[in-house]
């Protein structure tokens, strides 16, 4: 049995959803399929919060735009792509409005924005605090009344196929009935997303665990700016659950255990008691929880069981401006910490969130390797650079999931031969059959994979968090040598070939140790400090060595080849970071 | 010494049973954990065989849904303190095939979804609209509460119609076809009624308001279909008495 | 769209539980259903007992005595007492529960809350019981 597409995509998020309809609509005689390792609806994009960032007032501009996105990226951004994604932005924001997405309004009937961090405009559209769960579902149930796409729910893809330099198809296995298949296509789109679970404490949900990162590097393509992990300053502890920067956006204040407004102190601007674009608390996300760590550093941070927090206060915007804004930081505090944020100070801490980096591709979401395309945040154009400003990845799913979807189409179209197995590609197909039965079966080992990923959510964590040192890499790449190792003869109990997650949770930890130790790598070797990348040992930004994307490729050994392609300048040449002045 | 609460889990393993059993576990009683951080408990240091579907834990995702103490619960917001002293019966929702422990299939309404016709209908073919459709506030009020569907099928499991007859389109699909009827920039509401209105539709619900009560996000699924009846009524009244021009 | 994807060689062995036969005792709100579910029988034989009534009009004051007398014996009389419980869950499960939530009422651009038309329509139900009762007591 064969199963084949023109165009395969990997992943059922935002990105997705959004290339599978650009195929769909580009044209009409691709057979389009989406292989999903959860339903679509319940992708990480539902999560998002906040909004999505595009310019449509007049008194805003696609230039002011694109320089608030390249200083917030400390100019490692490449401005091409910036170009592309803020001209390209609106449309597609628009689009969604015409597909049903439930903006919020103004009164009198056009489309709402609120600011949002290190923007320096009004431009951030928004559904309450429910944005990406609107965006997600939009998307969905807009892409069900296109027939032809076809969708694997619930198989997770353990491979890609490549054939003469080229990708083929994938190997995925049905987890609901263990059974391990070829799925063969002309184009493969990566839309998997980020990889926040080689964390102890992060926003991301369970099933963000590298796949794609994992897959593109094992099959030749190159990951770019792995070293760039982003943490968002507010989460709540315990759970990591997100409370979104538009509570800031709305007017809400960082107060340190003394009541202080300590952003002050950080070269952020003075506090004011209305919100200032730019400033303070709608400062970027990297500088943000940089502070949190030097008021933990002065003592000036509360204890909790769960580690040290500072507290938003929403208190003063009171209960109508929570409810019709913020709904869901109101729902979560009661539910998750047992306080109203209407009353009471919600405990927050900076937690991991989002990955800057991703697959090497470039603006029209083709990467290196032929066949091959990724977008969404598995993928690095790159227009986020060292840091990405919150409200821009929705918008940044949706024009190049669009892009990467019509490159896709084009190149399925114009892609030479049929989808006839080679026999050399069956012989992949076999071998990781093979490999999986293995692992189904003859899996004694000592002990259980659990074990290994607390311990590398822990050594990331304590080696490459927020700040990282050349020892403190050094000790974490060591300590992840050692779990590759214990990895490899860790223990399955589950030998059942229907919805086996213990199997899933072990091929999903093969991929993050992977990504864990190019992460590593990568921020051993970027000798400074720019955007979420704080080397204390290496304090300044350096544009003479390192204004250059880190390109990681993987050597015919297995080991790491880091090379620095300078990055991509326009119009925007470096400057100072200002915020506040 | 901690406190601790025992866990009552199905377990299903289709390979070796031909029906469920129940398996106890006992775990920590933290007051932060919620179920599933209990089932997560279990999965990484009790037991790696469990099977459970999650991901967000944060109630959004819809993938936790699961009947704990016999009531469709998501699990990742259902505190184990709140069931204090236990045990705690941790099942698989109702009314849906159970695949294994605790996972069930819902391709039945993953099926059903496309009948619907859920997205945005304009009635003719017109040229791509330059700006957004206009929308007041109170027009987005009006729909807004069923679109907060997060497909948790919460409502399903409790749904007796939908457990005695699986035709029965089901709470959540008929809210989000209200959902896209009540939105001010659609105009496909007459594309969905043949569907909304056959015997499997609207007229099979006979208004339990179970579905409404477990929702955990406050759709209020039994509203929207009791409201779809009255349209529906008022449609097959008007096409019984007005000439066809009138209508 | 997903159907199309060929289970039928991989298929997993679904457990499919069967539904007891008392599954509507467990739950309140699941006997009420039943329960309103019943009550279409007794509205229905209040039908017939309204036919027999006119019918036994028809027919002439002797044939109406016989009927009320029938109506007044036991067997009849707790009957229409059983019915009437029926009758008024009925119509009380559909005037104050249903109702509210299918009807959409708006005072000054705000949708009522559902409590808000169910009073309401509870008011409506009392003034429209006492004209009748006017009517006939009057």
């Amino acid at each position: 049995m064969t199963l084949s597409h023109d165009v395969l995509i990997v992943g059922g998020g935002g990105a997705g959803l959004r290339a599978a309809i650009a195929v769909a609509e580009d044209d009409a005689r691709l057979s389009v399929a989406i292989v999903s390792k959860v339903y679509p609806m319940r992708s990480h994009t539902v999560s998002a919060e906040g909004g999505a960032a595009a310019v449509i007032r007049p008194d805003d501009s696609l230039d002011e735009h694109a320089y608030d996105t390249i200083s917030g990226g400390d100019w490692l951004c490449a401005q091409d792509a910036v170009e592309v994604f803020v001209k390209e932005a609106p449309g597609e924001l628009l689009r969604l409005e015409h597909w049903g997405c439930p903006w919020s309004r103004e009164p009198d009937g056009r489309v709402a924005v609120r600011p949002f961090g290190g923007m320096k405009k009004m431009r951030t559209w928004y559904a309450a605090d429910r944005t990406g769960f609107h965006l997600l579902h939009t998307l969905f149930q807009t892409a069900l009344q296109y027939e032809r796409i076809a969708r694997y729910d619930e198989w997770y893809v353990m491979k890609l196929l490549v054939d003469d330099g080229r990708v083929v198809g994938v190997v995925a296995v049905e987890l609901m009935s263990g059974r391990i298949e070829a799925i063969t296509a002309k184009a493969v789109i990566l839309c998997t997303g980020g990889c926040g679970q080689i964390y102890p404490f992060t926003t991301n949900a369970a099933i963000k665990t590298g796949d794609g990162l994992g897959l593109a590097y094992r099959a030749g393509a190159p990951l770019k700016d792995m070293e760039f992990v982003q943490y968002h300053p507010t989460g709540l502890p315990f759970t990591g659950i997100l409370v979104t920067e538009a509570a800031r956006a709305e007017g809400g204040w960082l107060i340190n255990k003394d009541g202080y407004r300590y952003l002050q102190d950080y070269d952020l601007g003075t506090p004011s008691p209305k919100p200032v674009l730019r400033s303070m608390e709608l400062g970027p996300r990297d500088r943000l929880s940089q502070a949190f760590v030097k008021e933990i550093e002065k003592g000036r941070t509360l204890d909790t069981p769960y580690g040290p927090v500072v507290h938003l206060d929403l208190r003063h915007l009171g209960e109508t401006v929570i409810d019709a804004r913020l709904p869901f930081v109101r729902e979560l505090c009661r539910s998750y910490e047992n306080i109203d944020p209407v009353h009471e100070l919600i405990p927050v801490r900076p937690v991991v969130h989002y990955m800057m980096g991703g697959v090497h591709t470039d603006i029209h979401g083709a990467t290196p390797l032929e066949g091959l395309f990724a977008a969404g945040e598995a993928a690095c154009v790159s227009i986020n650079g060292a840091n990405r400003l919150g409200s821009n990845s929705l918008p940044e799913l949706l024009v190049f999931g669009a892009r990467a979807g019509r490159a896709a189409a084009s190149f399925a179209s114009g892609a030479q031969g049929g989808t006839a197995v080679r026999p050399a590609v069956q012989a992949q197909v076999e071998d990781e059959r093979r490999r999986l039965e293995r692992d189904l079966f003859h899996r004694d080992g000592k002990e259980p994979i659990s074990a290994i990923r607390e311990e590398m959510r822990a050594t990331m964590e304590e080696g490459a968090g927020i700040y990282r040192s050349g020892d403190s890499l050094a000790k974490a790449a060591d300590r992840l040598s050692v779990l590759q190792e214990r990895f490899r003869s860790a223990r399955l109990e589950d030998r059942s070939r229907t919805f086996n997650t213990e199997l899933l949770a072990a091929l999903e930890l093969s991929f993050m140790l992977d990504v864990a130790e190019i992460i590593v790598h990568c921020a051993l070797l970027r000798e400074e400090s720019r955007g979420a990348h704080q080397r204390v040992d290496f304090p300044a930004r350096d544009d003479h060595r390192f204004l250059a994307n880190s390109l990681v490729h993987r050597d015919a050994d297995g080991s790491q080849r880091v090379e620095y392609p300078p990055v991509t300048i326009t119009r925007w040449p470096p400057g100072e970071r200002v915020y506040g002045r | 010494m901690t406190d601790r609460i025992t866990l009552r889990v199905t377990r299903y393993r289709p390979e070796s049973e031909t029906e469920p059993t129940a398996q106890e576990y006992e775990i920590p009683l933290r007051k932060e954990w919620a179920i599933l951080d209990g089932l997560n408990h279990i999965k990484d240091h009790l037991d790696g065989t469990l099977s459970y579907r999650w991901s967000c834990r944060m109630g959004v995702c819809g993938s936790c849904g699961m009947t704990v103490n016999g009531e469709p619960k998501l699990t990742c917001a259902t505190f184990l303190e709140d069931y204090a002293p236990g045990p705690i019966r941790v099942e698989p929702l109702s009314n849906f095939p159970v695949v294994r422990d605790l996972v069930v299939d819902i391709g039945d309404f993953m099926r059903k979804l496309p009948q619907i016709k859920p997205w945005l209908i304009r009635s003719e073919q017109e040229p791509p609209a330059e700006n957004e459709y206009p929308q007041l506030p109170a027009e987005r009020e009006e729909y807004e509460r069923f679109s907060m569907c997060i497909n948790c099928m919460l409502c399903y499991a409790a749904c007796p119609v939908y457990g005695l007859d699986q035709e029965f389109l089901g709470p959540a699909a008929i809210a989000l076809a209200q959902r896209y009827n009540l939105d001010s920039r659609d105009q496909g509401a007459s594309e969905r009624m043949d569907v909304l209105s056959a015997a499997e539709g609207i007229w099979a619900c006979t208004f339990v308001g179970e579905c409404s009560a477990v929702c955990p996000k406050d759709v209020d699924p039994a509203g929207a279909i009791q409201r779809y009846k009255f349209t529906a009524a008022m449609e097959s009244l008007k096409t019984l008495l007005l000439p066809r021009g009138a209508r | 769209m997903s159907e199309k994807i060929e289970y039928t060689p991989f298929h997993p062995r679904w457990y499919r539980p069967h539904i007891p036969v008392f599954w509507w005792l467990r739950r309140r709100s699941y006997l009420l259903f039943v329960l309103r579910e019943l009550s279409s029988v007794f509205v229905a034989w209040f039908v017939v007992f309204l036919l027999l009534l006119v019918n036994a009009v028809a027919q002439g004051p002797d044939d109406y005595r016989r009927f009320l007398d029938w109506s007044a014996g036991p067997g009849v009389l707790s009957l229409n007492v059983i019915a009437l419980c029926f009758i008024v869950l009925h119509a009380v499960t559909w005037l104050f529960m249903l109702a509210p939530h299918a009807m959409v009422v708006r005072l000054r651009g705000k949708r009522l809350p559902a409590a808000v038309v169910g009073a309401g329509n509870l008011v409506a139900w009392v003034l429209a019981s006492a004209l009748v009762a006017s009517l006939i007591l009057g």
